[in-house]
């Protein structure tokens, strides 16, 4: 199982959190996703509210966001669940924050396929950069963490950082990407590798050729 | 090589747009209510004559499967299409592209499919990591929606189809199909005992069934196209085109559709530029995501990759997932790396699996250094004989297999690697 700590629960924390509530539109999101699920099953949406919570919080403290207690009671209350229930969900999905995090979330895939095409120079060039794994920097701008498999091993190695995947990687883009975010820079999403698309094999796909320039309709061929 | 027209997932590498005007230019939600038209038996028939096995890693029968639903509720209990894009497993990276290049594919299989197997509804649980995906699929969804295709009297059937997406949040044990079901259910998602199997008390009690996101995208093309259309591809028992994921040292990583049972040469030869290095430089392969036995390169050049090609060298096809190893790979260290993994992901539930997994890991890591006694091979080897099958779910078994196929092929260099570290030591 994965080590997870639980940020404890202290007056200080109560008093920053303790009045949390939804921003107006969160309500109205929240009350769309409650409605995903049949009525009185409303528990299934323990997950979606945890990581819209997760969001609201990193918004109010321009960080990538995370769960403090009051925050979970929070959720809990609007389902009708008791709070160990929410607290057991919270800490047993690793992509719920449950310790304060840095404005980006560096994530670089440590996973066979990952490791074949070189994600140990990609954690170098992050160390070199000044991230430590599980740790997050002074200036609170980079938490690294080194995770599981991601899904992207046919662009490997990789990097999900917030919400966006930096594919293809080698550690010169890795430091690059690093300070162009640091500088408040937006760097391209995908695939780091000069004229590759997206998942073809590397120099252009070797099928579907006619789908490069145009959306062609293969059923006149059938 | 399969032709171009006969590949099911034409804008695979997202040179075209995934929406849905674009999607049906392609072909997609082409009179869809004909196709429901033909009646749920005649569909599930189709179905199970195309030969279509689960493209999830275990390879059951689709349409069997969606036979096992009830043809009609006699308490009241409505069923439940869940779509498992869950995917987590090393090396597999093929549902990503499904979704956010072709996610009208599998909304409308997941209608026909839904519609066959009399559901009420289909929930697609897509990985949490899949967050740009995930966007994609709930704008698909909603452009359905908003064209009359989902929804009451979905594409003027007369039959009212819903299709919700639920994004998980980082677990890979929620693609074992009643972990899913818990998690949907807002729980940790820890395996279910079976049975009751989830066809006839699945997600909140209600009969459902499980299904992997390529099983259900290629449904709508077979019924278009005809089960002798699917069928013509491959060998027997292991029918149809399958996304192949190939990564690691080939020259051209890529995902690609080809027909089942192509040689795992040609596979690479033909779309993957060649091993890194010729042909002589491979080691070994791991023909089917992380979960199955690794191959040695002699064995895995000519093996058909299909279920029963892969099985007879020991292996499995898995999800297809391809991860090649050359010979500058610390093989055991490759192998560790994947140990470390089921430690992470154990959920914690059977005892042989949460303390087996970690205590696996810790001795692959003696054994990469070569810090540990000969008879510490024969003692792992022993406890991943007491993991496999002890556990409620197969990630026991999954986090067992890798390092058995370690010991059976490559056991000299673990050897080696312990009588080098004594020799070093007694300097």
């Amino acid at each position: 199982m994965a080590d997870r700590h639980i940020e404890p629960d202290t007056p200080e924390l109560r008093a920053r959190w303790g009045s949390f509530a939804w921003t107006a539109e969160n309500a109205e999101k929240a009350k769309e996703i409650i409605a995903r699920y049949p009525a009185g099953r409303q528990r299934s949406a323990v997950m979606p509210l945890l990581d819209l919570a997760q969001r609201q919080v990193g918004a109010e403290e321009n960080t990538q966001g995370w769960l403090p207690i009051p925050v979970m009671e929070y959720v809990a209350k609007q389902l009708d669940m008791p709070i160990i229930r929410v607290v057991e969900v919270a800490t047993f999905y690793t992509m719920y924050n449950i310790a304060p995090i840095g404005r980006f979330h560096v994530q670089v895939c440590g996973t066979t396929p990952c490791m074949l095409r070189g994600s140990d120079d990609i954690m170098a060039a992050c160390k070199a950069r000044g991230l430590k794994k599980g740790h997050t920097t002074d200036d609170g701008v980079f938490t690294l963490t080194e995770v599981e498999c991601m899904g992207n091993c046919a662009s490997a190695p990789m990097v999900q950082i917030n919400d966006d995947n930096y594919e293809d990687l080698t550690a010169a883009d890795m430091t690059r990407i690093l300070d162009e975010l640091a500088a408040g820079k937006q760097p391209k999403t995908g695939t780091q590798l000069p004229g590759r698309h997206t998942v073809e094999p590397i120099g252009g796909p070797t099928s579907l050729t006619a789908m490069v320039g145009a959306n062609h309709d293969y059923r006149g061929e059938w | 090589m399969l032709a171009d027209k006969d590949r099911i997932f034409t804008n695979l590498y997202g040179y075209q747009p995934w929406n849905l005007k674009a999607a049906r230019g392609r072909g997609d939600w082409d009179n869809t209510k004909a196709l429901m038209e033909r009646g749920q038996d005649a569909i599930i028939e189709e179905i199970k004559a195309s030969g279509l096995r689960g493209r999830g890693g275990a390879g059951f029968p689709t349409g069997m499967k969606w036979s096992f639903m009830p043809k009609e509720s006699k308490d009241g209990r409505p069923s439940f299409l869940v779509i498992n894009a869950d995917e987590s497993e090393p090396g597999s990276c093929k549902d990503r592209e499904i979704i956010r290049h072709d996610p009208h594919k599998l909304i409308e299989g997941a209608l026909v499919a839904g519609y066959a197997m009399r559901a009420r509804a289909a929930y697609i649980y897509i990985r949490g990591e899949y967050i740009r995906e995930a966007e994609t699929l709930f704008a698909a969804v909603a452009e359905a929606y908003e064209a009359g295709l989902l929804g009451k009297n979905a594409c003027g059937s007369g039959y009212d189809f819903d299709v919700f997406v639920h994004r998980g949040a980082g677990a890979y044990i929620c693609g074992e199909e009643t972990a899913m079901i818990e998690s949907l259910e807002g729980k940790k998602g820890q395996p279910r005992l079976k049975p009751p199997f989830p066809a006839g008390a699945g997600l909140y009690g209600c009969p459902t069934t499980v299904n992997n996101v390529e099983s259900i995208a290629v449904a709508p093309t077979i019924l278009r196209r005809g089960a002798a259309w699917f069928s013509s591809f491959g060998r027997d028992n292991n029918k149809g085109t399958k996304l192949f994921q190939i990564s690691g040292h080939v020259n051209k990583p890529c995902v690609v559709e080809e027909a089942m049972s192509i040689p795992f040469s040609e596979l690479i030869e033909k779309h993957c530029g060649g091993i890194r290095g010729g042909r002589d430089n491979l080691l070994a392969v791991i023909p089917g995501g992380s979960s199955v036995p690794l191959v040695p390169a002699a064995e895995i050049w000519d093996a058909p990759m299909d279920f029963d090609g892969l099985r007879a060298v020991g292996s499995g096809l898995g999800t297809a997932a391809v991860i090649v190893m050359d010979k500058s790979t610390d093989i055991v260290r490759a192998i560790s790396r994947l140990s470390y993994f089921y430690k992470h992901e154990s959920c914690g539930q059977c005892t042989p699996c949460r303390e087996g997994t970690g205590w696996m890991w810790r001795v692959m890591e003696r054994l990469r250094t070569g810090d540990a006694a000969v008879e510490e091979i024969d003692m792992l080897q022993q406890v991943t004989k007491q993991v496999e099958g002890h556990t409620i779910c197969a990630l026991g078994d999954a986090a067992a297999w890798p390092i058995q196929g370690l010991i059976r092929h490559f056991r000299p260099e673990i050897e080696r690697r312990i009588a080098e570290n004594q020799r070093e030591a007694a300097e």
